[in-house]
């Protein structure tokens, strides 16, 4: 009989894992259409096939920790990591880089530390650290966004490259890629070129290289959507976005000419679908207010130092992961003072 | 390189002196690990570990030439606590742990002969000669150690009631499902 | 130029946040519409002896007895203590275990009384009309006498709360009608409809605490209430010092530490209680029966009951007396409507479950309720959590619930402190919002119990350890005696022995002791001639 006592509170619960993670996909959505719009169908490929792998991996693990597969599927955590890797390797990335991919985010970085919520690292993100160390050409392999591209891709195109590493007939490798904007930046910079000098050239629109400005503002949206529905506080995406302002602008202001702009820097790269999507999964960030706070500017900060002076042109991958094993300690130390405790303001 | 040699034999000198002072200024007096494992024990005294009373025990495994899961009483928690505090493996529990309960001696048997007055450890039954006993049910730790002294077989173990003062919560039976593991990593240390 | 003049009313009142609350369905049209019924006696009284934390009372009944109203049945034991009275007038049938209201569904000693319908009164103390000419002890032994308990739910001696220490002066007195949990309506219908008394029992809270404010916390979701209120105070002379407040609707406000902030803005130290910032906070239910005990002279033996749910036909509030058992209610309430999935003592939000329907109520069951199936279904399967935070969003005390959690599940219950455990009030905003379903509340209890359970054992043993080591003192004390014992008599023996060995000797021994004795006295008494 004491075992069947069940403490209150006796009224339905009013949210769900599940919901919450399909909201997460639902506020991608526009994020996936403006990059699909500019790069083509190899995104949704890609998405398709993260997913597929994804989940595969998921089941398999369940089943050999002898446990109904459907317990993790159902809460679609898989489809979510699976479809942010998606959005961070180039759409035109091998499958074979993909299945490699998601098995290392779901086995090694998320099952066997034992399933959702209890792994350190955000699972999407070290694949992709994983795939860029292990595979820097192919990973850095970005298809020119449309309007610059002298050939965009059909389906069938994509399909056969994405599959086969098959080439549309007639073209090269120089002839489809391009250098991301970051990439084009960084490149150029060291050449000695000015900001001036390389804002001539055509791959670059209002904000930041065409094409990606608009993918950073259609993640802006869905991130605004997230906040809307109250599934992320402001915090992170916040102060991250706020971390990278402030020291681009210092360096701006020291230098205009060798320092792009706050706003290049912003709507660049993986920086918007970062703060609002990567930097905010719950299981891998800071919990509390103050420590989130932490956490977002400083994930801004080494965003901007790796990608001014670092190996690589873009960063949010790697600040996400550092300030994942930095996490606890923020944690820690910011705890919030409780009800009582201490010198209450009277 | 001479300098360098010179330096970290300096260094080496300077820590070893710094420790030798260490350890005479901040010495500990006497065995404290015995009284730390002494304050873990239940202090039933009932002797199931094989030492009389728990004080020995206690020390015996602060000497490290016992097992540290020979305290039936404790339980498997103890097991824990001692694995704990002395830095072993936990060992499992060989036996399954009993409910609590406390001896009752049946006065119509009771025939007043004492042995089971002797054989408390805790002084927890009263009584004389030719007199009938009694326990004192606060007292008594249900070690059993009057159960097998009395020559009419008068003392049984019952178990503690349960009553509103003494119910706990349940342990939530609805666990979540994914993991084994009790707490991620990042919350273990 | 017109110079416009301010309206004359007291400026409003600033109120505090209190950290999280949740806004949840109320719930309160169901039972809040009619007016409070007293219902008819049941056949049979369950009286639980102890219906107050702190020292249990003495019985003053036997079985066979007969018990008048109100005379008194259980006595105080203690100076944190209240005695229990005879609901009505009738036969003591048993004096024996029977469930009470407690969420382990155990039994606890209760009086069984089988009323004879006569009413009759005993004998009751004289009501204290005059009680601000009085000597407040004179009116605090009164509501001691009258057995009067915090009636929503902590259930502690009134009287104890209104004897104010020596250290410190309780300068506001904080009336809570806040009645936040959904679906409870009782101190709402008791404000309505008898607003004048529960202020006539402010009023003596005012004279025993002797304090400058009194502020009355009412949830803007009982604008009803608030009026009631309003009116019957410009009718008195309390108006100087009381002040009718209302806040906002937000889970958990009628939480004593939650209203004390909402209020005055100040906290209440952790492990502390209100009065050590000059606060004491007494419900509107408490404030009604000090009013009884005071003027009336009547003691605590009724109180009003909240019966609702989508599963009782016809939800309303009773005026019941104490011990009488649920099912009474529930059929006075036109019965079920649907098979109820849980029947919970208190609120959905901190009730618990009843199992027996022959279950008592108490004076602190503020509300029955009958869920159906559809307001409380089967709770899902618990998830992993997910670290989304929302819990730490909504918790009131500012607490970490994960870190709770995860430590709590842990069973460690050493870290578990850490995070101040003891500071949550067991609300239940975290589990309600929590989306992996994981019944963090039970975590809490379950830990704060076994904590609780393990400090008992600790000092259980610390005692044993003691009685050892007093046994082992004694053992060896008396082997010492014993051992001290035997060489004496060893000594003895071995003296003996070698005396009789040597009889000659020793006769002469003695035949020349006497010798001596005689010459010593032929020595003196020649020296006396001289």
């Amino acid at each position: 009989m004491p075992n069947s006592v069940i403490s209150s509170p006796h009224v339905p619960r009013v949210n769900r894992v599940d919901r919450v993670m399909l909201d997460v996909l639902l506020a991608l959505i526009p994020g996936i259409l403006v990059m699909t719009w500019f790069f083509g169908w190899g995104l949704l490929i890609n998405c398709v096939l993260a997913v597929t792998f994804a989940v595969a991996a998921e089941t398999v693990v369940m089943l050999l920790r002898g446990r109904s597969p459907l317990i993790a599927l159902r809460d679609l955590s898989a489809v979510v990591t699976a479809v942010l890797f998606a959005l961070s390797v180039p759409p035109i990335l091998p499958w074979w880089l993909t299945l490699l991919g998601m098995l290392f985010a779901i086995i090694l970085v998320k099952q066997l530390y034992g399933g959702l919520g209890y792994n350190p690292f955000n699972p999407a993100m070290a694949a992709y650290v994983f795939l860029l160390i292990s595979y820097p050409v192919a990973m850095t392999t970005w298809l020119a966004p449309a309007g610059l591209a002298e050939h965009p891709l059909s389906f069938m195109e994509s399909l056969r490259l994405i599959l086969n590493g098959t080439l549309p007939t007639g073209f090269e490798w120089d002839a489809l890629s391009s250098a991301t904007p970051l990439d084009e930046m960084r490149g150029k910079l060291d050449l000695g070129q000015t900001i001036e000098q390389i804002g001539q050239s055509q791959t670059w629109g209002w904000l930041g290289g065409r094409g990606w400005e608009w993918v950073g503002v259609a993640f802006l949206l869905g991130g605004v959507y997230l906040l809307w529905r109250r599934l992320i506080t402001w915090h992170i995406p916040v102060s991250m976005l706020l971390g990278l302002t402030a020291t681009a602008t210092l360096f701006w202001a020291i230098d205009p000419h060798t320092h792009p702009s706050p706003i290049f820097h912003l709507f660049s790269g993986a920086a918007m679908l970062g703060a609002f999507f990567i930097a905010t999964d719950p299981v891998t960030a800071c919990t509390t207010k103050k420590g989130q706070l932490v956490f977002g500017a400083s994930i801004g900060l080494i965003v901007y130092v790796i990608r001014s002076w670092g190996g690589y042109p873009d960063a949010v991958a790697f600040a996400v992961l550092l300030m994942n094993i930095a996490a606890p300690t923020i944690d820690y130390y910011t705890q919030p003072r409780v009800f009582g405790h201490g010198s209450a303001r009277t | 390189m001479l300098v360098a040699i010179l330096a970290i034999a300096a260094l080496a000198a300077f820590f070893g002196i710094l420790l030798g002072y260490s350890a005479i200024r901040f010495r500990v007096e006497g065995d404290p690990i015995a009284d730390q494992i002494d304050a873990l024990l239940p202090q039933t005294q009932c002797g199931q570990c094989g030492h009389p009373g728990c004080r020995p025990y206690a020390e015996a495994l602060a000497k490290g030439e016992e097992e540290i899961n020979k305290c039936l009483p404790g339980g498997e928690a103890l097991v824990l606590a001692l694995a704990d505090l002395l830095g072993r493996e936990p060992v499992a529990m060989d036996i399954k742990e009993k409910i609590p309960s406390v001896a009752f001696i049946e006065p119509e048997d009771c025939i007043g002969c004492t042995r089971c007055i002797q054989a408390c450890p805790v002084d927890a039954i009263i009584g004389a000669a030719k007199q009938l006993h009694a326990v004192i049910n606060s007292e008594c730790t249900g070690c059993e150690l009057c159960v097998e002294p009395c020559p009419v077989a008068c003392i049984q173990m019952r178990p503690i009631q349960e009553d509103i003062q003494r119910w706990r919560w349940p342990y939530p039976a609805r666990q979540p499902v994914e993991s084994d593991s009790a707490a991620p990593l990042r919350d273990a240390a | 130029m017109v110079i416009a003049l301010k309206p004359k009313s007291s400026p409003e009142r600033r109120l505090w946040r209190f950290h999280g609350g949740i806004h949840i369905p109320d719930e309160k049209a169901l039972s809040n519409g009619r007016a409070i019924e007293r219902a008819p006696l049941a056949a049979r009284l369950w009286v639980p002896l102890q219906q107050h934390i702190g020292a249990p009372g003495r019985p003053l009944i036997a079985v066979g007895d007969s018990v008048l109203k109100g005379q008194m049945i259980a006595e105080p034991t203690g100076f944190i203590s209240a005695p229990v009275h005879a609901p009505t007038s009738g036969r003591v049938v048993a004096i024996e275990p029977h469930p009470v209201p407690h969420p382990s569904g155990l039994s606890a000693p209760c009086a069984l009384i089988e009323p004879d319908g006569a009413e009759t009164w005993a004998e009751l103390p004289p009501p204290l009309a005059d009680y601000p000419q009085l000597d407040p002890a004179l009116i605090r032994e009164r509501i001691r006498w009258a057995g009067v308990v915090g009636m929503g739910g902590a259930s502690f001696p009134t009287s104890v709360k209104l004897t104010p220490g020596t250290d410190r002066e309780i300068h506001t007195l904080i009336i809570n009608g806040a009645e936040c949990e959904p679906y409870i309506t009782c101190d709402d219908r008791l404000m309505r409809e008898r607003a004048a008394h529960i202020l006539e029992g402010v009023r003596i809270m005012h004279h025993l605490l002797r304090v400058r404010t009194v502020l009355i916390g009412i949830e803007d979701n009982k604008p009803e209430a608030i009026a009631a209120m309003q009116l019957a105070l410009a009718e008195t002379d309390m108006g100087g010092y009381t002040e009718i407040v209302t806040i906002p609707t937000l889970y958990p406000s009628g939480g004593e530490k939650q209203l004390i902030r909402i209020l005055t803005g100040k906290e209440v130290p952790t492990s502390g209680i209100p009065a050590q910032i000059g606060i004491v906070c007494q419900n509107v239910s408490t404030a009604a029966a000090v009013a009884d005990a005071v003027l009336e002279g009547r003691p605590l033996i009724a109180r009003v009951v909240t019966v609702t749910g989508h599963a009782i036909a016809e939800p309303r509030n009773l005026e019941v007396p104490v011990g009488t058992p649920i099912e009474h209610l529930i059929a006075q309430c036109g019965g079920y409507r649907e098979t109820p999935r849980k029947l919970i003592c208190g609120g959905p939000m901190m009730g618990f479950e009843l199992r027996e329907s022959t279950t008592p109520i108490t004076k602190s069951t503020n509300c029955l309720l009958a869920l159906a199936p559809a307001e409380a279904p089967d709770p899902e399967p618990a998830l992993a959590c997910i670290r989304c935070g929302r819990c730490a969003e909504v918790c009131p005390a500012k607490l970490l619930p994960q870190q709770l959690y995860w430590n709590a599940r842990a069973k460690d219950l050493d870290r578990v402190q850490d995070y101040n455990l003891f500071d949550c009030i067991e609300c239940g905003c975290c589990a309600q919002v929590c989306p992996s379903h994981i019944p963090l509340v039970q975590y809490y209890r379950y830990a704060k119990t076994e904590i609780w359970a393990r400090e008992q054992e600790k000092r259980k043993s610390e005692q044993a350890r003691a009685r050892h080591a007093a046994k082992q003192a004694r053992l060896e004390r008396q082997e010492q005696e014993k051992q001290a014992r035997l060489r004496k008599q060893k000594e003895a023996l071995a003296a003996k022995p070698a005396a009789a060995a040597d009889g000659d000797d020793a006769k002469k021994v003695l035949i020349e002791a006497a010798r001596q004795r005689a010459a010593e006295r032929k020595r003196s008494d020649a020296a006396g001639q001289d």
